[in-house]
């Protein structure tokens, strides 16, 4: 399985990324430049972490209509895989491929956390490797993580069982003690109707690396990876 | 006389606000500053973005046309934010009254 990671000017998580998909999975990954057009040899597709153009404008406003987004929204479009991450998750929403859109945190804080998420979906190659409800601890690090989706939005996400990562309390309770940004509903990551997209604020490649003391973010790679072995996507 | 075509400059000024819907956590917390410097008299306070820009067109309709798209496709989410736009002739050197 090959995963290319997206690199504008001012991402700073995509070495992170690769080292987790490279080196921990041991799966042939490619860094892609914003210029780059043709990603067709990649099997995944992960817009990583940082400040893309420098967050001019708005978080991922900018970074939407680079070439290599043009081709991962068609890359997306054929139904293949992308994750977003913090960054990520922006132009994902600023692009139009994942409803809703991030802004300021509510206390206006740029918060550097590690914070309990709870897994509300399993069935997706994302996530098929968790437990339904289970509670994991991932690092958050952002300004604009608050997520903001009108009533009509936050109703169908809810119906079509798109919001796969809450906030919560450790012992699993979603509640507004538990939001760190002020996110509606305490959303910290979902997917779009089709489940092929994903994004999400939590930085699961930072909690990859036994190194760095906790693990609970590879089990998302693992999964994806499993799931996409069982069905026949070979490197 | 009229001879050809004549294209003329416009500058747009783009004010770009939040929805009401969206909370502006910045705004809130400029509104606070007010109160601290003792004026207890102000009201909801919103931050949002002005944009100053000058593009070359036909027609103010054109011109008015084209920017509406830029704002829409770029200077604005229209998820979280509203946008409006004023335009005005930029006088060139040398135009004939």
């Amino acid at each position: 399985m090959k995963f290319g990671v997206l690199v504008f000017p001012g991402s700073n998580c995509d070495r992170d990324v690769v080292l987790v998909t490279r080196d921990l999975l041991k799966q042939p990954t490619r860094m892609v430049w914003h210029q780059e057009t043709d990603i067709s040899d990649l099997d995944v597709v992960i817009i990583p972490g940082g400040f893309s153009y420098g967050d001019y404008l708005r978080c991922g406003a900018i970074s939407r209509f680079s070439p290599a987004m043009q081709a991962t929204i068609a890359h997306a479009e054929q139904g293949k895989l992308v994750l977003g991450i913090c960054n990520g998750f922006q132009v994902l929403t600023e692009s139009g491929l994942l409803p809703g859109a991030l802004v300021r945190n509510r206390d206006l804080h740029f918060i550097c956390d590690r914070v309990p998420v709870c897994v509300e979906r399993t069935d997706l190659p994302w996530t098929q490797a968790y437990q339904p409800g289970q509670v994991i601890t991932l690092p958050i690090a952002h300004g604009e993580g608050c997520y903001y989706a009108d009533p009509d939005t936050l109703n169908q996400l809810q119906a079509h069982q798109q919001i796969l990562f809450r906030y919560c309390t450790p012992s699993g309770e979603v509640g507004a003690e538990a939001n760190p940004n002020g996110s509606v509903e305490n959303i910290a990551g979902i997917c779009n109707r089709q489940g092929n997209v994903v994004g999400m604020m939590p930085h699961p490649e930072r909690a990859s690396d036994p190194t760095l003391g906790y693990t609970d973010g590879l089990l998302l790679f693992q999964g994806l990876l499993n799931s996409l072995t069982l069905q026949g996507v070979t490197a | 006389m009229h001879v050809g075509i004549v294209t003329q400059t416009y500058q747009a000024k783009i004010y770009v606000t939040l929805r009401p819907s969206v909370l502006d956590p910045a705004g809130t917390a400029v509104q606070t500053g007010f109160k601290q410097l003792g004026y207890d008299n102000v009201g909801p306070t919103r931050i949002g973005k002005y944009v100053e820009l000058t593009v070359t067109a036909d027609d103010e309709a054109a011109a008015s046309q084209q920017i509406d798209r830029m704002c829409d496709q770029l200077l604005a989410n229209p998820v979280i934010e509203n946008y409006r736009f004023d335009l005005q002739v930029v006088p060139t050197a040398g135009a004939a009254k």
